[in-house]
C-alpha cells in the first residue's frame, strides 16, 4: 500500500521528544557576543538624541549603536506587493528622527553576555519629544513624516454594476464590524545568530525561518555582498504562523555586527519584546453593505474597510489588505462587488500576515453579513447560504478579481455537499431542537456557523532535488522551509510513494541556502501543494531513471520493472534478479559507463513544478455555545471543523493542523487582543495579559476531513491544509453567540469578551 | 529578560534572617520566598532589589501545624501543601478548594501562602481567605514578633502593614467549627488566571436553619479583599432563601468600589457573591 | 553582584558551576550544563516550556535561581529516555502526534511525567486541570491529552 495518504508517525519527532532540538536559542558559537535592543518607550515622538556612552562604559560591553552608526543600511524592503509608492513607509533598522510605536528599535548593545547587554541597554539615554499618537485606523489620517499622511494607499477592486444592484435591491443590509488586533505568537520567540567566516568570506545567519532565499538575497543586497557569500540556515523552528521568518531589523543588525565586530553575534528576543516587536495582525474595521433581493439572493456588495497597519509597512507591503479585499466573497456568487480598503498607519506595532490572513477577517465579516441577510429576509441561516453558493457545475469559477497578483479562479468544490455532510455530522437539527428546549428552560444557548473558502498553493514555482546515494539512502533537498508543521514527513511520504522506498529512508533538507540555489520557503499553505508536486514529479522521474539504469544492469526492459522498498525487480513474480537503488546509484557513479550516457552522473534528479493559480480548499465550521448570564462567559460546548483538502497526504497531520489552527482561531474569537492605552502604551506585554487558550479553554472538537474536490491544478490533487482550522472560528463563534443572544445582530466585534456579552445581555 | 544584578543571602536561622533584613531593608533588600511573584517582576525589571534574603533554608519556617485550635502556616509553606486537606474539618476543605484556583500546579509547588499575603495582589486568593477568616499575621524582626490582624494587614494594592525589615514568619488561621459551611466562587478569564472577582462565604446555621454566624468577603474587585458587614448582618438570624441571597449579593455589589471597569465588576461581584452563598447554603 | 559556586545534580549527574546569583535555573541548565532541552518561552512563569522536576515535583525553571537548586535532584527531558528506549510518554507523544514544532514538548513531557508519577490513574478532568499549566501554540492540545492518557495506560500494563 502506498504511504501517500497514510497517517504515519513523523520523521521530525525523535530529536524533539528527547530535548535534542536545535532551536535558535540552542545555537552557540565560540566567542559570541549578545545583542540587546533598546526600544522606544513612546508610541509617537520626535527622536531628539540617543546617547549610548553610559552603556559603553559598562564592563563587558563591546559596542553600542544608534541610527547614526548604521546610516549606510537601507530600510527593510518589501517582498510581496504590487502597490507602488510604499517605500517611504519602510522601517529603518534603527529609528531615525521619529519613533512610531512602542517597541521600535532605537539602539543596540553588544556585550559578553545577555544579562550584561540588558544592564547596558538600561543605561542608554533616549531623548524623546512626545507627539500625539494615532491609534484608530478609521479616524482621519494623520501626519507620517511631514511630507506624507498615514494612508499610503487605498486598495480598490470592483466589477459589475454595484450602484445598479443597490438601486434594484429589495433590501440593503449594512454592518459595521471590527476584528481585534492579535497575532501568531509562537511559543519560541525570534532569534538570530550571525557569524562571519573570514576564511571563506561567508556570512552565516542561523535561527532563520520561512523565507530563507529571499531573505538571503535581501541581506546580501542591503549589506553589499554577493548572495553566494551569504548563507541562511534553518534549525528547528518553534512555530511560525506567518510572523516568524520575515526580514526584521534585528536580522540585519546581527549580520552587520558580525561583519563589523568580527565575532559571532547572538540575539534572542524575549517575550515582552516579542509582543511589541514581532508582527501583529488582523486589526480591521469594515463598513459593509449588501444589496439583496426579496429571497436573500445577493445582488451586490460594497465593502469599505480600514486596515490598521501599525507604525511601518513591513515586508508584506499591502498584502493582507489586498487579500481582505480580493478574497472576501468566499463561496458565494456575487454579481457586483466594490471594495475600498484604506491601508493606514497607526502608532502601534507593525502588522502583517498571521495564519489565514485576510480570510479570518473576511470570513467573520462575510458570515456576519449572511446571518444579517437571513434575518432581514426572514429566511433560514442555512438557506441563505445554500441559495448563494457557487454551484459545483460552475467550477472552475472565475471571479473578475485578483488577489496576491493572481486571478481568483475557484478551482474545484462542492460547497452544498460539504454543508450537508457537516450538518449531518454536527447533528444540526437535533441540536437546534435541544437549544430550543434549553432556551425555554431559561438558558442562553445558541448555534452558529461559518462557511469559508481558503486559498493555498501560491505559485509561481518550486523545485526539489532528489538523490539516492550508494547506500540506498534518499535525500530530498528543497527550498521550502519548515515551521513545525510536518514538512519533512509529508515530503518524504510523497517522495517515497513516487519512488518506491520506505518513507523513513528519505532525509529531507530544507531552509538552507547553501544546499539549493532557489527556494520559496513556507507560507500561504504552499509547501504541500508546490513542493509536494515538485517532489512527486521528482520521485517519478527518479524512479524512471532507476528503472532505465536497472534495465541495462538486469538485461530486462525498463517497463517490466517495479521499485518496492528500494529494490528494483521484474514486476511479475517476486523471483528473478533484482538490484537495490544503492546499486543503481553506484552504477551511475561519475566515470561509470552508464553515467556517461547522461548529462550528469548519479542517481539524482531535479524537478520543478509551476503553477499560475492558487487552489481553493473550503470548509465550514459549526459551534454550539452557552453563555453564563451571571458573568458573560462564553462556553463553547461543541465545535465542528469540516474541511475539504482535495487529498490528504497524511490525515493525522491534516487533523493536527486543523485542531491547532482552531485553537488559534478560538484565541482570536474570545481571548486574544493587543490592547493599548490612550497614549499608545501597549497593555498586553506579558503572557499574563495576552491571553492564549490553554487546554482548559478547548471545547469538545470534531474534525471532518473530506476529499471530495481534488485540485485539478496539480498532479497529486492536494490543497493546503494549514489555515482552514483558523479561518472561520471568529465567524462561527460570533454567529453562535449572536444566536444565543436572540439573533439580533449584536455581535459586531472580535474578540467577544465577557464584558461585551454582559452588556449585550443588558444586565 | 534577565533580572538586574543583586546579592543573594541564604540565612539558615530566623535570627540570621532578621539581622540580614535589618541590614539590607534600608537598601531596598527584599525577602525571597517562593519567588513566583518576585522573580517574574525582577525578570521584567519592574523590581530591582539589590539584595535578596532567601528564606527557603531557614529552619522551622516550613511548619504547618494545628496548635490550640489554630492552624499555623510557616513562611515557606507552599500553596501545594493545601491541595490535600491541611487542617481538620471545614477549614482543610476550604483551603483545598481555594488552592486549586491559585495559578497552576507547578507554580503552587513553589509559591507560598505567606508570600502571597506579603505580595498583596488584590486578585490573589489567600488574602481573601485571611480577611474572611480573621487570620493573624506574625511579623518578625530584630525587634521581636508583632501580631497583626488581617483587617489591618493589607492596606491596599500591593501594600501591607509590614515594615521593610519585617519578615512574615507565620499566619494563624482559626479552625472552623465542624458545622461551618463554605462557598467559594471565582471568575477569571482563563484557567489559572488571577481572579476578576471572587467571593468567599462561611456560614453556620442553627437547628432551625437560621444563620448564626456569617462571614462574607470579596476579592479581585477592590484594592484589597475585605468582609462586607452589612451583607453579613442581613444574613445573620435569617433563613437564607434565594431572595435573601440575591439581596445580600446586591448589597455587596452596591457597596463595592471597583478599581476599574466599574459596571462589569459590579455585575461580576453580584454573581460571585450569590454563587458563593448558594454553595454555602447547599 | 554575587558569584557563587554551585553543584547542580541533573538526571543523576553532578554539574559544578560558577554563576551569578541572578542566573535562573533554566539558564544554568541550558548554558551551564548544556542541557538545552529545557526551553524558555516567556521567562515569567506563564508558558511552562521550562518545566523541570525538582525533587519529584514540577517547577518553572525560569522562576527559580540556580543557586536555590543546590542539593536538589533535578530531572529534565534529557533524562527521560533510557538509551534507545523512549519513556512511554515520549513514545505516546510521537504515536499520537502530540507535537508539531516541539518547542513546548519538553515542558509538557515533564509536567506529564510528574502527573503520572503522582497518580497513574488520574481522571481526565484532573489531567486537563493539570495540563492547563502549560501553553502550546501548535497542537490545540487534543493530541497531548490523548498521548498522556495512552501513556498512562501503557505504564499501567
Ligand atoms: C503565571 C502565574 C500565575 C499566578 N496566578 C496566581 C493566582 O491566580 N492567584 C494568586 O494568588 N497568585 C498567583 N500567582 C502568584 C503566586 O501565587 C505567588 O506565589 C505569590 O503571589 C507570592 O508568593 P511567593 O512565595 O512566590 O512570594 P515571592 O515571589 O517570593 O515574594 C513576593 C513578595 O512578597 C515578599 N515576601 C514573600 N514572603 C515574605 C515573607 N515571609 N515576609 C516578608 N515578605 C515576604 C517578597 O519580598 C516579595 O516582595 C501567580 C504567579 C504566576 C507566575
Ligand atoms: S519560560 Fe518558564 S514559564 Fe515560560
Ligand atoms: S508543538 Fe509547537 S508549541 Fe506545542
Amino acid at each position: 500500500m502506498s504511504v501517500f495518504g497514510q497517517s504515519v508517525t513523523r520523521l521530525e519527532d525523535a530529536p524533539l521528544v528527547r530535548g535534542q532540538g536545535a532551536f535558535a536559542a540552542d545555537i552557540d558559537f565560540p566567542r559570541q557576543l549578545h545583542m540587546r535592543v533598546v526600544r522606544a518607550e513612546m508610541a509617537h515622538a520626535r527622536l531628539l538624541s540617543v546617547d549610548v556612552a553610559p552603556a559603553l562604559a559598562l564592563p563587558g560591553v563591546v559596542a553600542a549603536w544608534s541610527a547614526a552608526d548604521v546610516q549606510g543600511v537601507p530600510p527593510i524592503p518589501f517582498r510581496a506587493t504590487k502597490v507602488r509608492g510604499l517605500e517611504p513607509y519602510c522601517q529603518p533598522i534603527l529609528a531615525r528622527d521619529r519613533v512610531r510605536y512602542v517597541g521600535e528599535p532605537v539602539a543596540v548593545i553588544f556585550a559578553e553576555d545577555a544579562a550584561m547587554a540588558e544592564d547596558a541597554a538600561d543605561l542608554v539615554l533616549v531623548d524623546l519629544e512626545e507627539l500625539p499618537a494615532l491609534l484608530d485606523a478609521a479616524a482621519p489620517p494623520g501626519d507620517f513624516d511631514g511630507a506624507r499622511d498615514t494612508e499610503p494607499t487605498i486598495v480598490r477592486k470592483a466589477y459589475g454594476d454595484v450602484d445598479a444592484a443597490f438601486r434594484e435591491a429589495a433590501h440593503v443590509v449594512a454592518l459595521d464590524l471590527s476584528i481585534g488586533r492579535h497575532s501568531g505568537v509562537p511559543m519560541e520567540t525570534r532569534g538570530a545568530i550571525a557569524r562571519y567566516d573570514a576564511a571563506m568570506d561567508v556570512l552565516e545567519l542561523h535561527g532563520t525561518a520561512k523565507k530563507q532565499h529571499w531573505n538571503r538575497d535581501e541581506i546580501a543586497r542591503l549589506l553589499g555582498r554577493a548572495p553566494s557569500s551569504v548563507h541562511l540556515f534553518e534549525g528547528h523552528v518553534g512555530g511560525g504562523f506567518g510572523v516568524r521568518g520575515e526580514l526584521y531589523p534585528e536580522d540585519l543588525l546581527v549580520c552587520l555586527a558580525a561583519l563589523r565586530l568580527g565575532r559571532p553575534v547572538k540575539w534572542i528576543e524575549d517575550r515582552r519584546e516579542h509582543l511589541v516587536a514581532t508582527n501583529h495582525s488582523r486589526e480591521q474595521r469594515h463598513r459593509i453593505r449588501a444589496a439583496v433581493d426579496a429571497q436573500g439572493q445577493i445582488l451586490g456588495i460594497d465593502n469599505v474597510f480600514f486596515h490598521d497597519q501599525g507604525g511601518y509597512i513591513r515586508t508584506h507591503g499591502a498584502r493582507v489588505a489586498d487579500m481582505s479585499a480580493g478574497l472576501l466573497l468566499g463561496p458565494y456568487r456575487v454579481p457586483a462587488y466594490r471594495v475600498a480598503g484604506h491601508f493606514r498607519l497607526t502608532n502601534k506595532t507593525p502588522a502583517a500576515t498571521y495564519r489565514s490572513p485576510g480570510r479570518f477577517e473576511g470570513s467573520f465579516v462575510r458570515e456576519r453579513l449572511m446571518d444579517a441577510i437571513a434575518a432581514r429576509c426572514g429566511i433560514d441561516r442555512l438557506a441563505v447560504r445554500q441559495r448563494n453558493f457557487v454551484g459545483v457545475a460552475e467550477m472552475p469559477y472565475a471571479r473578475p478579481l485578483d488577489a496576491l497578483g493572481t486571478d481568483v479562479v475557484l478551482d474545484s468544490g462542492d460547497y452544498a455537499l460539504l454543508l450537508d455532510k457537516a450538518l449531518a455530522r454536527f447533528g444540526w437539527d437535533a441540536r437546534q431542537a435541544d437549544v430550543a428546549r434549553r432556551r425555554a428552560a431559561g438558558e442562553c444557548v445558541g448555534l452558529g456557523l461559518g462557511f469559508f473558502v481558503e486559498k493555498s498553493g501560491l505559485g509561481p514555482s518550486d523545485g526539489v532535488r532528489l538523490t539516492v546515494d550508494a547506500t540506498g539512502a534518499v535525500e530530498l533537498v528543497t527550498g521550502a522551509a519548515s515551521v513545525g508543521q510536518g514538512v519533512e514527513t509529508v515530503l518524504a511520504q510523497i517522495a517515497a510513494a513516487a519512488l518506491g522506498v520506505e518513507y523513513r529512508r528519505v532525509r529531507v533538507l530544507h531552509g538552507r541556502t547553501d544546499r539549493i540555489e532557489f527556494g520559496s520557503g513556507a507560507h500561504a499553505s504552499r509547501v504541500t501543494v508546490m513542493s509536494g508536486s515538485a517532489t512527486h514529479q521528482a520521485g517519478l522521474a527518479l524512479a524512471a531513471l532507476a528503472k532505465a539504469t536497472a534495465a541495462a544492469m538486469l538485461q530486462a526492459p525498463a517497463d517490466s520493472l517495479t521499485i518496492e522498498a528500494g529494490v528494483v525487480r521484474r514486476a511479475e513474480g517476486a523471483g528473478g534478479a533484482s538490484v537495490t537503488l544503492g546499486e543503481v546509484a553506484r552504477a551511475l557513479a561519475p566515470g561509470s559507463a552508464l553515467s556517461r550516457e547522461r548529462a550528469t552522473p548519479g542517481l539524482t534528479v531535479e524537478s520543478w513544478f509551476h503553477s499560475d493559480h492558487m487552489t481553493y480548499p473550503y470548509g465550514v465550521q459549526m459551534a454550539q455555545v452557552a453563555i453564563d448570564r451571571g458573568t458573560g462567559t462564553v462556553k463553547v460546548e461543541h465545535y465542528l471543523c469540516a474541511y475539504d483538502v482535495g487529498r490528504a497526504v497524511n490525515p493525522m497531520l491534516v487533523e493536527g493542523q486543523i485542531v491547532g489552527g482552531f485553537a488559534q482561531g478560538l484565541g482570536g474569537a474570545l481571548y486574544e487582543a493587543f490592547r493599548y492605552d490612550e497614549r499608545g502604551q501597549p497593555l498586553s506585554t506579558t503572557f499574563a495579559d495576552y491571553l492564549m487558550p490553554t487546554i482548559a479553554e478547548m471545547p469538545p472538537l470534531d474534525v471532518l476531513v473530506t476529499e471530495d474536490a481534488p485540485s485539478p491544478l496539480n498532479p497529486i490533487g492536494v490543497k493546503g491544509a494549514g489555515e482552514g482550522g483558523t479561518n472561520a472560528v471568529g465567524a462561527a463563534i460570533a454567529s453562535a453567540v449572536d444566536d444565543a443572544l436572540g439573533g439580533r445582530g449584536l455581535v459586531t466585534t472580535l474578540p467577544i469578551t465577557p464584558r461585551d456579552v454582559l452588556r449585550m445581555l443588558g444586565t | 529578560m534577565k533580572p538586574a544584578p543583586f546579592h543573594w543571602h541564604a540565612p539558615t536561622t530566623l535570627a540570621e534572617a532578621a539581622a540580614l533584613l535589618a541590614e539590607y531593608a534600608p537598601q531596598d533588600g527584599r525577602v525571597l520566598a517562593g519567588g513566583q511573584s518576585l522573580l517574574p517582576a525582577m525578570a521584567l525589571r519592574i523590581a530591582r532589589p539589590p539584595h535578596l534574603v532567601d528564606i527557603n533554608r531557614v529552619a522551622g519556617l516550613d511548619l504547618l501545624e494545628v496548635v490550640d485550635g489554630v492552624l499555623r502556616i510557616g513562611a515557606v509553606v507552599r500553596h501545594a501543601a493545601f491541595l490535600r486537606e491541611a487542617a481538620p474539618g471545614p477549614l482543610g476543605a476550604l483551603l483545598a478548594a481555594v488552592a486549586r484556583h491559585i495559578a497552576h500546579w507547578p507554580i503552587r509547588q513553589r509559591g507560598t501562602f505567606c508570600g502571597s499575603l506579603c505580595h498583596a495582589d488584590p486578585a490573589a486568593e489567600w488574602p481573601l481567605v485571611a480577611a474572611v477568616l480573621d487570620a493573624v499575621m506574625v511579623a518578625h524582626s530584630l525587634r521581636g514578633d508583632r501580631r497583626i490582624a488581617a483587617a489591618a494587614f493589607q492596606r491596599g494594592l500591593l501594600d501591607t502593614a509590614l515594615e521593610p525589615d519585617e519578615l512574615l514568619r507565620a499566619v494563624e488561621l482559626p479552625l472552623l467549627a465542624a458545622d461551618a459551611r463554605f462557598g467559594f466562587e471565582e471568575v477569571s478569564r482563563r484557567a489559572g488566571d488571577f481572579a476578576q472577582a471572587m467571593a468567599l462565604a462561611v456560614l453556620r446555621r442553627g437547628p432551625d436553619g437560621r444563620v448564626t454566624e456569617a462571614r462574607l468577603g470579596l476579592g479581585g474587585v477592590e484594592p484589597a479583599p475585605r468582609r462586607f458587614p452589612q451583607a453579613e448582618a442581613m444574613l445573620r438570624g435569617a433563613i437564607p432563601d434565594a431572595a435573601l441571597i440575591d439581596a445580600a449579593a446586591h448589597s455587596v455589589a452596591q457597596a463595592a468600589q471597583p478599581m476599574e471597569d466599574e459596571g462589569y465588576r459590579r455585575a461580576l461581584t453580584r454573581t460571585v457573591v450569590q454563587r458563593a452563598l448558594l454553595q454555602a447554603c447547599a | 553582584m554575587s558569584e557563587h559556586a554551585v553543584t547542580l545534580r541533573v538526571n543523576g549527574i553532578a554539574h559544578r558551576l560558577q554563576l551569578p546569583a541572578r542566573r535562573s535555573l533554566a539558564d544554568a541548565l541550558r548554558d551551564g550544563c548544556g542541557l538545552t532541552g529545557t526551553h524558555l518561552g516567556c521567562e515569567h512563569g506563564v508558558c511552562g516550556a521550562c518545566t523541570v522536576l525538582l525533587d519529584g515535583v514540577p517547577v518553572r525553571a525560569c522562576l527559580m535561581l540556580a543557586v536555590q537548586a543546590e542539593g536538589a535532584e533535578i530531572r529534565t527531558v534529557e533524562g527521560l529516555a533510557q538509551g534507545a528506549t523512549l519513556h512511554p510518554l515520549q513514545q505516546a507523544f510521537i504515536d499520537h502526534h502530540a507535537l508539531q514544532c516541539g518547542f513546548c514538548t519538553p515542558g509538557f513531557l515533564m509536567l506529564a511525567v510528574a502527573m503520572l508519577e503522582e497518580d497513574p490513574d488520574m481522571p481526565e478532568a484532573e489531567m486537563v486541570h493539570r495540563l492547563s499549566s502549560n501553553l502550546c501554540r501548535c497542537t490545540g492540545y487534543a493530541n497531548i491529552l490523548k498521548a498522556v492518557q495512552a501513556a498512562a495506560a501503557a505504564m499501567a500494563r
